[in-house]
């Protein structure tokens, strides 16, 4: 799948501030006052520019309302509504924290599952999609919900649980490379099922039925950088996990910290473009591309 | 509404004969032609001059050869491959805006075109890559059956099938219901084993495929029985080639 950078920006930005939410709706870190309006306004920022940054790669904008009609069948419009609900349920709790001082615990809660069921609406985007065998897995979700965990603990500056928290998702991120990488295979599509012409012999692709490119070929048959996926995913580990959770293992100061956060952050980034430019999309069967 | 119909009155689709199609591209342009001039936003193309030329179809015929594991000589087949009508659509229950849906009429596969936000997904979802973004609208393309064609009374009864029916010089493509057994393209089907692409997938597709018949494996049976054609050289091509010989 072609790797667009707002789709990129939008599952990685959203992730985090979602997952920073959650973290402070469960009052971690316990703050108030100016302290928490830069905690929850960062958690906003991140999860609202996530949101906004979804918005660029769509070709009508404008329409954008009319995607909260359909959450009876599709999680693009379920996670619409997820993402509005759950901003006004924690943008109520951080009010209340900013405003008055108290924490409506059961609120919290509320806010912090939904942060969850938020990003795990995102991740049924892809994970709902049986035409991209690599993403039709429940490992998909596990590790849209560890990263945004991992990332959220990372910025609350909640350091046990953030180590142990990137470490399962750097666990889980290695099971799902690892099984993934033989799902197309596994998944029962090739030529000759794509073409219902290997019940004769060996099929190949003769001749494609254009020239130059087209949408289907831009969009879905990305194959350029592929050849460095090995390099990327070791870079990926060591930046968005072994890194983090060494600096967070030395004693705790900010500068390690914000070190720690850039790491995780570029590590993220570089995951999140091998989600899609490693995603086969079995239309590329076609062209016999797979 | 991207629920999808548990059953539909029809099952209007195509049969694509693999076997007659002769590869021309003729449907790939009258659909074009059709679909850029009457339903919908024309089907647009970008750079259509320059360097990296770009366009919207719903109709593309790719080639494929196929090596028969007995050593018989290679086949190539033509292959035209546009929106199958799924009775499972993956593309009707993921779309956010409700502009795909599924009609419950006659079973074909539509986007409203002034609902559809352009986020790709639909597309996405398709196995088969029956659905394009045209890359002027920015909305999202796909075949409609010439739905706009085939109940048009103000045309003759003859014009009232897809424009790539209409105009295949070859006869390869034909237009029915295949929820009546006894319609032309449940009998072709039947007759001839039409099969489904990527069954796997669970789509349950409506069009079919009719596989290309076996070629024969002998040139022609009285070939042994006629007279060599090529006969000893005579002349100075002959003495040429003694002399060849004997070098």
């Amino acid at each position: 799948m072609h790797p667009a950078p707002s789709i990129i920006l939008f599952t990685a930005l959203s992730g985090l501030g979602f997952g920073l939410l959650a973290f402070l709706c469960l009052g971690y870190p316990d703050v108030t006052g100016w302290v928490a309006v830069v905690f929850f306004g960062f958690g906003f920022a991140l999860a609202g520019g996530g949101l906004i940054a979804s918005t660029f790669h769509l070709g009508h904008p404008e329409r954008a309302m009319k995607a909260f009609t359909q959450w009876r069948t599709s999680w693009l419009s379920r996670e619409g509504w997820l993402a509005v609900i759950t901003l006004a349920v924690t943008g109520l709790y951080a009010a209340a924290v900013v405003f008055t001082g108290t924490k409506i615990v059961p609120l919290g809660w509320l806010g912090a599952a939904l942060c969850l069921g938020t990003v795990y609406a995102t991740s049924m985007i892809y994970a709902q999609l049986k035409s991209i065998p690599r993403w039709h897995h429940w490992s998909t979700s596990a590790m849209f919900l560890l990263l945004a965990l991992s990332g959220g603990a990372l910025l609350s500056g909640t350091v046990s649980a953030a180590i142990v928290l990137i470490l399962a998702a750097g666990l889980m991120q290695v099971f799902a490379w690892t099984t993934g990488d033989s799902r197309l295979r596994d998944s029962g599509s090739d030529i000759a099922s794509a073409t219902g012409l290997g019940a004769i012999g060996k099929v190949t692709a003769f001749e494609p039925p254009h020239s130059g490119g087209n949408y289907l070929t831009h969009e879905m048959v990305f194959v350029v950088a592929r050849k460095h996926a090995m390099k990327l995913r070791v870079i990926a580990l060591g930046l968005g996990f072994a890194v983090p959770i060494f600096l967070l293992l030395l004693p705790f100061n900010h500068v390690l910290a914000v070190l720690a956060i850039a790491a995780h952050l570029a590590g993220l980034f570089v995951l999140r473009w091998l989600f899609f430019a490693e995603a086969e999309h079995v239309v590329g069967l076609y062209y016999g591309k797979r | 509404m991207t629920e999808l119909p548990t059953s539909t009155d029809r099952k209007l689709g195509l049969v694509i004969d693999l076997d007659t199609c002769v590869g021309c591209h003729a449907c790939v342009i009258s659909c074009k032609g059709w679909n850029t001039e009457n339903y919908g936003a024309p089907l647009a193309d970008a750079d259509a001059y320059g360097a990296h030329p770009v366009g919207s179809f719903l109709n593309r015929v790719h080639s494929y050869e196929i090596q028969p594991a007995n050593d018989a000589p290679a086949q190539l087949i033509h292959f035209p491959k546009s929106c199958l009508h799924c009775e499972d659509a993956p593309c009707v229950t993921v779309c956010p805006t409700g502009a795909s849906y599924k009609r419950v009429e006659d079973g074909i596969v539509l986007v409203n075109e002034s609902d559809c936000i352009g986020c790709g997904l639909c597309a996405w979802a398709c196995p088969y890559g029956a659905r394009e973004l045209d890359p002027v609208e920015k909305v999202m393309k796909k075949c409609t059956l010439c739905v706009d064609r085939i109940y048009n009374e103000n045309l003759p009864e003859v014009d009232r099938v897809p424009a790539c029916v209409r105009t295949c010089p070859a006869g390869a493509r034909h237009f029915g219901d295949f929820a009546d057994p006894a319609s032309n393209v449940s009998q072709l089907v039947a007759d001839r084993g039409g099969i489904e692409l990527m069954p796997e997938q669970g789509t349950k597709p409506v069009n079919r495929y009719l596989p290309p018949r076996p070629k024969d494996a002998e040139i022609d049976v009285l070939a042994p029985l006629l007279a060599p054609v090529a006969q000893e050289a005579t002349g100075f091509i002959g003495w040429l080639d003694t002399m060849l010989e004997k070098l």
